[in-house]
């Protein structure tokens, strides 16, 4: 097939890959640095240690995967010139904009307070040593506001107008741009979903780590007990805020939908492969599309749902594939067939982003409520006061050793599901806004760098797979090696405050100025 | 002065900006092969830049984003146009990045001499693409009248472009060596210092050859008093580093980093891509600039930022001003057993 070869297609290849490889990262990195400033905020208030080894202890993981989130950030920035040069002129002048306030406003943030945060320990107060952190997180919230800004505008053009050719999209509007009703609505549902990610790794790494503390305690072997006591606060803090955001991330989800059923109906109509219209609209439990036939060869329904996810009421209209197709090729010329995106993927995809991210969502509840004060188990399924890992309880820990096994090993084996839950979402939401690169304004394969060559596409994308497998596996590896290991209760805070830029007044260090670094690469 | 021209400024800028503070980046990771001596001496060269080599390379990240919005037209040319460069250069980034970070993580030999490896190589090859790069862009390219570029990979390589990345390697490993003379103690100091002053004579020559040549090919009288700039403060340079004066060595070794890439930007403007096939071509800080509504939101954005970035940039700076050398570094973290309870320095 000569078309699976067409520069819009590597390039696509290329873009897809580096999103979602970026993103595998990004989710995990913006809750993951909001999650340590959280503990360190904890341990400067309180002082207690246990807050202070899950503050190292996240903190390594999450500079482990900032570094390959900051990476492949670049590739993201760069290929828009590189693969798609036509688009970046045509847009530009609109999609520039919020990237560069992100590199000015966000991104200079981030990377300046890291180094300070990172070899900032014995240098810095504790207080401003802790805000270096929170500078951090604020950097990374803003990176994610600024990038769905523009890519927002991607699925739903607004503030600009067309030059005189129509080859230029100009910006008239940075305010409908930055605060349009879709991106405000993606930036709740990214975050959330970004917070549901780094909980369910909280949960799954801390659970873990409980686990094996209680096989150990019960072979009677002696356990780290301050190990235990910074992963169960970090169980607990998994688990609370898995329900929270896991509920969050729904909430904006269905708004989210809302949104698209009215600027994007080709998008929501494919996602619930939808070929028709129809009032009351159906929901889609189980479909095998026949895109060839356009229609659906098995379908399993809810009668009217969709009408109510789409405008809450469970009676009205919501147009489908074919019509919406049809509607477009009348508009921008061609065959309705060239305005219909992969129905497939589009339609499964959606679906694994729900089921994959619920999943972890519901566990974060029953979590809780299992690790709750009060429990429901009768009094012979109790068990006594060593068996049971009992540090994953509160206070009277009585449960079903069954019961709380399962518990640990679905909470670990959930640990990654929002992260494919994520990747799905993007892909779901870039797919489904084909054939256009700028819905309405400008076709994905017209956005294509005319002057790349297929060859050179194709060297770029193999450079980068490769690239990307080797590394995945380092930091694959790295992850399972610091987060098996646990925190390091070896480590102990810093003795004393330290006046700032007065250095240390550890007792004994203007005596000693050959102390070793509190860190060093 | 209209808006675009000061972009053109603001992102020349950045590009000062990003050279200045990654050149001794680079120079440091050059280092790490033609200094240090021991697993030690290249702890200590990497934790000269360990708080700041992130930061700096955010001035790259921000010189891509603005020439995006300012330039969609240049950003789409050079982008496009330098293809397999860049892809070097993003390979070569996203190695060094997670060559920093990784390094340390692990004990194995094998590990560690591997990452040191890719931080030698990844810093040597980016002095040297970034110079070939700006050389080639200032010498000018096949552009058609659509603004794209329509030539091969072979008219990016010419000999004046192939000295101007030599001068930046050479130029940035000085700097580099100067940095590292101010920032260490002990016996890597003074060799730091040897090593800069052996250089002096050779990064004086490439600067003069390739800045002449630049001046001669496409030069106007601003351009050639930034040169005379950038040769004086080099050879300033050298005079404080002989004299062991090392903060002031540093801050000539940097203006004439300043100056050289601001000779090149004073060389293009206003063109900011000058077609070889015909001048009316070119893309010019006019034609090749965003909506003059853009410009105005990131010349307010940029002017609130930037003195906040050199602020809080610069503050880093200050924490970490103290000298380090071997004895500041702490010996590798061990980990345990897989449960890690007893994990010690």
């Amino acid at each position: 097939m000569h078309l699976a070869l067409a520069p819009d297609t590597i390039a696509r290849w290329q873009f897809g890959m580096t999103t979602v490889y970026h993103y595998l990262f990004v989710p995990l990195t913006i809750s993951l640095v909001a999650i340590t400033a959280g503990l360190e905020t904890a341990w400067v208030r309180t002082g207690k240690t246990k807050y202070f080894h899950a503050t190292k202890f996240w903190g390594k993981l999450f500079l482990i995967n900032i570094a390959m989130g900051v990476a492949t950030g670049l590739v993201q920035e760069f290929q828009f010139g590189m693969n798609w040069s036509a688009y970046s002129r045509f847009v530009g002048d609109v999609f520039g904009a919020p990237l560069a306030l992100e590199a000015l406003l966000a991104f200079f943030f981030e990377s300046t307070f890291i180094g300070l945060w990172i070899f900032g320990w014995d240098k810095l107060p504790k207080k401003i040593h802790c805000a270096c952190i929170w500078m951090v997180s604020i950097g990374t919230i803003l990176s994610t506001y600024f990038i769905l800004a523009a890519n927002s505008f991607m699925q739903n053009p607004v503030g600009y107008r067309l030059d005189r050719t129509g080859g230029k999209a100009h910006l008239t509007d940075i305010a409908a741009v930055l605060f349009q009703k879709l991106n405000l609505v993606v930036v709740a549902h990214t975050l959330t979903a970004s917070f549901l990610t780094g909980a369910a790794f909280v949960m799954g790494i801390s659970a873990i780590h409980l686990w094996r503390a209680a096989r150990r305690q019960r072979a009677g072997r002696p356990t780290d007990l301050k190990q235990v006591a910074a992963m169960r606060t970090s169980l607990r803090l998994g688990l609370v805020l898995a329900v929270i955001f896991g509920l969050g991330t729904a909430i904006s989800g269905d708004k989210l939908g809302e949104v698209m059923f009215e600027q994007q109906p080709m998008k929501m109509a494919a996602a619930e492969a939808l070929w028709d219209k129809e009032a009351p609209a159906p929901f889609s439990a189980f479909s095998v599309p026949d895109v060839a036939n356009h229609r659906n060869s098995v379908d399993v329904q809810v009668p009217g749902l969709l009408s109510f996810l789409a405008h809450k009421d469970f009676h009205s209209a919501v147009p489908g594939i074919n019509d919406t197709a049809k509607a477009e090729a009348a508009k921008y010329g061609g065959s309705p067939s060239a305005y219909m995106p992969n129905v497939p993927m589009t339609y499964w995809g959606f679906r694994a982003m729900i089921l994959f991210g619920m999943t972890s969502f519901s566990l974060g509840a029953a979590g809780l409520w299992l690790t709750r004060r009060k429990f429901w188990l009768a009094p012979e399924f109790r068990t006594g006061s060593f068996d049971v890992p009992r540090m994953m309880l509160t206070k009277k820990r009585e449960l079903g050793p069954a019961v709380t096994g399962l518990v640990w090993r679905a909470l670990i084996f959930t640990l990654a599901f929002p992260v494919i839950a994520n990747s799905f979402g993007w892909i779901f939401t870039a797919m489904g806004r084909q054939p256009w690169a700028v819905t309405g304004l400008l076709r994905t394969v017209d956005a294509v760098s005319p002057n790349v060559s297929l060859t050179e596409q194709l060297i770029t994308l193999i450079g980068f797979a490769l690239l990307y497998i080797a590394l995945a596996v380092v930091e694959l590896k790295l992850l399972v090696k610091y987060a098996g290991a646990g925190p390091v209760t070896a480590d102990r805070p810093p003795m004393r405050d330290i006046k700032l830029g007065g250095g240390s007044t550890e007792p004994g260090a203007e005596q000693n100025p050959d102390k070793p670094l509190a860190f060093a690469y | 002065m209209h808006l675009h021209d000061l972009w053109f400024f603001v992102i020349a800028l950045l590009w000062v900006g990003y050279f200045f503070l990654e050149g001794f980046d680079f120079g440091i990771g050059i280092l790490t092969r033609l200094l240090a001596r021991g697993e030690d001496e290249r702890r200590v060269l990497i934790n000269t830049i360990g708080p700041v080599w992130d930061g700096n390379e955010v001035w790259l990240v921000t010189a891509a984003g603005a020439t995006f919005a300012a330039f969609p037209d240049w950003y789409a040319t050079l982008f496009s146009g330098f293809y397999l460069p860049m892809f070097v250069i993003l390979l070569c980034l996203i190695l060094r990045v997670v060559a920093f970070e990784y390094r340390a993580k692990r004990n194995g030999e094998r590990w560690k001499r591997n990452w040191e490896a890719i931080i030698f190589i990844t810093s040597l090859v980016l002095a040297f693409i970034w110079g070939l790069l700006f050389a080639a862009m200032v010498h000018g390219l096949p552009i058609g009248a659509d603004h794209q570029f329509r030539g091969s990979l072979s008219d990016l390589v010419h000999p004046y472009a192939i000295l101007g990345g030599v001068t930046t390697t050479v130029l940035f490993t000085f700097h580099g060596a100067v940095f590292a003379s101010l920032k260490t103690v002990g016996t890597i100091r003074h060799r730091a210092r040897h090593l800069a002053q052996k250089l002096g004579v050779l990064v004086i020559a490439l600067l003069l050859a390739f800045l002449t040549w630049t001046q001669v090919q496409t030069g106007n009288p601003r351009s050639l008093v930034a040169e005379v700039i950038a040769v004086l403060a080099i050879v300033a340079a050298i005079g404080f580093n002989f004299g062991q004066r090392e903060g002031r060595a540093f801050i000539s070794s940097g203006l004439s980093v300043v100056a050289a890439t601001a000779m090149l930007f004073l060389a293009l403007f206003p063109q900011v891509m000058p077609s070889s096939l015909n001048p009316a071509w070119s893309l010019t800080a006019t034609n090749a600039a965003a909506g003059a509504y853009t410009l105005g939101i990131i010349t307010w954005v940029a002017g609130f930022a930037t003195p906040l970035v050199l602020l809080y940039q610069g503050w880093t700076y200050w924490v970490f001003r103290k000298r380090i050398g071997v004895q500041h570094i702490p010996a590798p973290v061990v980990h345990g057993p897989v449960h890690g309870s007893h994990a010690a320095r």
